[in-house]
C-alpha cells in the first residue's frame, strides 16, 4: 500500500548545521538586547545630566549638584529647580510615551511609517485645547492638560469604533483609514475655529510648536498617571503583539483575543500620545524613529522592542531639547523644530543603511 | 516510536470524536457558505477535505479551528462548545495553521516556533524550560533544528512551510488543522510537507485534518477523504471509496479514469476532460 514514513524525519534542506537538541536559539540576540537596553539607559542618564547642566545661563556642574542636593533659594537654585528640572522630567516622560506609543502604533497597523498621530490622537488633543480657549476662554497651560487628554481619548475611541464597523472587526487597514479620516475632519474643525477667533489662534499657534520650555513641574505630575497607565498597558500588550504580528488568523489560532488586544493597544496609544501632547504640544518624529531604533537592536520581539523604545524616545527628546538650547546663543529653538530638522536626515541615513526593519 | 505526548488537560470525555461540528451554518458577512453541516474528525487519522473552489472546505476547517464562529449550530471539542471555552485552552488542544500567515521581516525560525508556546504562557510567566523543550522537540520533528537561527525569508518554500508547521506543533496539541499546506509549493516541496504530515500522524500520534487541492496527493497521504460540494459533504471514507470516476464527476464536474498509483497503490485520478453540463 502506502510507502512507510521515515521513522525519524530527515531534513531535506541543504546541509543542516547544528545537532538536534541544540540549545534554545537566540542566546546571542538576548545578549545584544540586554546590552542595548543598558546602553540606552546610560545614554538616557547622560542626556538627563546634560539637560540639567546646559542652558542659557552658565552654571558650573558643581553648583548644579549643590543646589540640587540642597536648594538655597538663590538664583542658580531657582533656575535648576523651576526651569531645568521640570523640563528634563517632562522631556523624559514625553519621549518615553511617544516612543512606546510609536511601537504600538506601527505594530497594530503593521505599518513601518505609522506615527502615533495616525489615529487622530494628536488632532483630538489639539481640538481639545482649541475648544477650551474658544468656548471657555482658558489660557493656562495646566488647564490645557485635561482638555488635551480628553480630546485624544475621545478621538481615538471614535476611530476604534469606526474601524470596528466591518464584519472582521478592527483591522490594520480600517484603523489607518478611520484615523486618517478623523484627522482630516478634526484639523478642518481646528482651522475653522482659529480662523474665526483670533485669541484661539494666538494660543494655538504657540501651543502647537511643541516645546518643553516654560512648563511648570505641575504639568509633569498631571500627565504622569496617564503615562504610567499607558506604559503599563503597553507592557501588557507586548506578548499579544508578538502573536498579532503573525496575522490575525494565526493570533486567534494561538488563543489570543484579537479584538481585545487591539482595544488595549489603542487605549494605550491614546493615553500616551494624549498625555505627551498635553504636556509639550504635538512633537513629531519621536514616535516614528524611536521604534525603529529599538527594533534595530532587538529584532522582531515586542517583549523587548516595547521596553527599549521608551528610553530611546526619551533620549531623542532630551538630546533635541539640549541641541535647541545651544544652537542659538541667547534664544532657543523649540524641541519640535529641532527634531524635525535634525531627525529627518538621521532617519534617512538609517533607511539607507538598511537598518530599518518593519514591525 | 510511541506517541510522545501526554493527554491534553481537558482529556477526552468518553468515547466519540474529540472535535466535531453539529448543525453548523457558516459564512462570511451576508454570504452563507454551508448550512446545517455535521462533521466529525476521525481521531488518530489523517483526513483531507477535498472539493472544488468555493465549496466550503476551508470555511469548515476555519470553523473547526475556532477562526470562524458558526452562525448557528456549534463546534464541540471534547464535548464542550469551543465558542464557550477560553481561547487559550482551545489553543492548547487544537492547533490551526491558516492560509497566508504573516512573518515579520527578520523573524528567525526559532523565534517563530517559540511563538507557538503563546497559549501556554501568561503575562507573568513568559518562558520556561518546558517551553524550551517543546520548541526543541517541534524543531526536531520537522527536521528544522539546524535552521533555528535562520530568518524565514532565507528558507525554501518547503522549509518555510515546515517552520510554520513546527510553530503549530510547539503548541503541543493532539489535533492539527492545516489549511492548504501545500499551496504555492512546487511538487517536490509538496511531497516534503505531506511526508512530514504523515510522519507526525504515524510516529507522533497527531490527528491531522487538512484541506488539499491535489486529489492524487490527498489520496496518497490520507487515511480518509471528505469530498465537499456547495457547502455539503458529498462523500467520505477511505481514498479508494471516495476517488471513483462517478464521485469525481459529481463533485468536480471532471470526467476521469481512476488507476492504481504505480508507487503507492493509492487511487490515481487521470483527467479525461471537463464536463460542461449546461453548455
Amino acid at each position: 500500500m502506502k510507502p512507510s514514513a521515515p521513522a525519524v524525519w530527515a531534513p531535506a534542506g541543504p546541509g543542516a548545521p547544528g545537532a538536534p537538541g541544540a540549545p534554545v536559539p537566540g542566546s546571542a540576540l538576548r545578549g545584544r538586547r540586554t546590552a542595548g537596553l543598558a546602553v540606552l539607559l546610560v545614554l538616557l542618564a547622560a542626556c538627563a545630566a546634560g539637560s540639567l547642566l546646559i542652558g542659557a545661563r552658565a552654571i558650573a556642574p558643581a553648583e548644579v549638584w549643590r543646589v540640587l542636593t540642597a536648594p538655597d533659594g538663590g538664583e542658580a537654585s531657582a533656575v535648576v529647580w523651576s526651569l531645568r528640572l521640570p523640563r528634563t522630567a517632562i522631556g523624559i516622560a514625553v519621549g518615553a510615551a511617544l516612543g512606546t506609543a510609536g511601537v504600538l502604533m506601527q505594530s497594530h497597523t503593521r505599518n513601518p511609517i505609522a506615527d502615533p498621530g495616525i489615529l487622530g490622537v494628536s488632532h483630538g488633543a489639539a481640538l481639545g485645547v482649541v475648544l477650551g480657549v474658544f468656548l471657555l476662554g482658558m489660557s493656562d497651560l495646566a488647564s490645557f492638560v485635561w482638555l488635551a487628554i480628553a480630546g485624544a481619548v475621545i478621538a481615538s475611541t471614535a476611530v476604534f469604533a469606526i474601524a470596528s464597523g466591518g464584519s472582521r472587526g478592527p483591522t490594520p487597514i480600517t484603523l489607518v483609514l478611520a484615523g486618517a479620516a478623523m484627522s482630516a475632519l478634526l484639523s478642518g474643525v481646528i482651522s475653522a475655529i482659529v480662523l474665526l477667533d483670533h485669541s484661539s489662534l494666538e494660543v494655538y499657534r504657540f501651543w502647537r510648536l511643541g516645546t518643553l520650555a516654560g512648563r511648570p513641574m505641575e504639568v509633569f505630575w498631571q500627565v504622569l498617571p496617564f503615562i504610567a497607565a499607558g506604559l503599563a498597558l503597553a507592557a501588557a500588550n507586548a506578548p499579544g503583539l508578538n502573536a498579532l504580528a503573525l496575522g490575525d488568523d494565526v493570533a486567534t489560532a494561538l488563543g489570543q483575543r484579537v479584538r481585545l488586544t487591539r482595544a488595549a493597544g489603542v487605549l494605550s496609544i491614546a493615553l500616551l500620545t494624549g498625555a505627551a501632547t498635553a504636556a509639550a504640544g504635538p512633537i513629531g518624529f519621536v514616535g516614528l524613529a524611536a521604534p525603529h531604533l529599538a527594533r534595530a537592536i532587538t529584532g522582531p520581539d515586542h517583549r523587548w522592542t516595547v521596553p527599549l523604545a521608551a528610553p530611546a524616545g526619551a533620549c531623542l527628546v532630551l538630546a533635541a531639547d539640549i541641541a535647541g538650547r545651544v544652537v542659538r546663543g541667547n534664544g532657543e529653538v523649540e524641541v519640535g523644530i529641532v527634531l524635525a530638522v535634525l531627525g529627518a536626515p538621521f532617519f534617512i541615513a538609517l533607511i539607507r543603511r538598511g537598518r530599518m526593519i518593519a514591525p | 516510536m510511541t506517541t510522545d505526548r501526554s493527554p491534553s488537560p481537558t482529556g477526552p470525555e468518553g468515547p466519540g470524536p474529540r472535535l466535531r461540528a453539529e448543525g453548523a451554518t457558516l459564512g462570511y458577512g451576508e454570504t452563507v457558505v454551508t448550512r446545517d453541516l455535521d462533521f466529525a474528525v476521525a481521531d488518530g487519522a489523517v483526513t483531507s477535505i477535498i472539493g472544488p473552489n468555493g465549496c466550503g472546505k476551508s470555511t469548515l476547517l476555519r470553523a473547526l479551528g475556532r477562526l470562524l464562529r458558526p452562525r448557528s449550530g456549534q463546534v464541540l471539542l471534547d464535548g464542550r462548545p469551543i465558542a464557550r471555552t477560553p481561547p487559550r485552552q482551545v489553543a492548547r488542544t487544537v492547533a490551526v495553521l491558516p492560509q497566508a500567515p504573516l512573518a515579520p521581516p527578520g523573524l528567525t525560525v526559532g523565534d517563530l516556533v517559540m511563538r507557538g508556546r503563546h497559549p501556554h504562557q501568561s503575562w507573568y510567566r513568559q518562558w520556561s524550560s518546558s517551553d524550551a523543550g517543546e520548541v526543541a522537540r517541534a524543531l526536531e520533528m520537522t527536521g528544522m533544528a539546524g535552521f533555528a537561527e535562520r530568518p524565514l525569508e532565507r528558507l525554501s518554500g518547503g522549509q518555510r512551510q515546515r517552520a510554520w508547521i513546527s510553530m503549530a506543533l510547539a503548541q503541543g496539541t493532539d489535533l492539527l488543522l492545516l489549511d492548504e499546506p501545500t499551496t504555492y509549493l512546487d511538487l517536490a516541496h509538496q511531497i516534503e510537507v505531506l511526508e512530514l504530515v504523515r510522519a507526525l500522524n504515524r510516529d507522533h500520534g497527531r490527528t491531522v485534518v487538512m484541506v488539499l487541492h491535489d486529489l492524487n496527493l490527498a489520496g496518497r497521504y490520507s487515511d480518509l477523504l471528505v469530498a465537499m460540494r456547495d457547502g455539503a459533504v458529498r462523500a467520505s471514507g477511505a481514498p479508494g471509496e471516495v476517488l471513483t470516476p462517478d464521485l469525481v464527476a459529481e463533485t468536480f464536474g471532471l470526467e476521469c479514469k481512476v488507476v492504481p498509483d504505480p508507487v503507492s497503490g493509492s487511487p490515481l485520478v487521470v483527467p479525461v476532460g471537463v464536463r460542461t453540463e449546461e453548455g
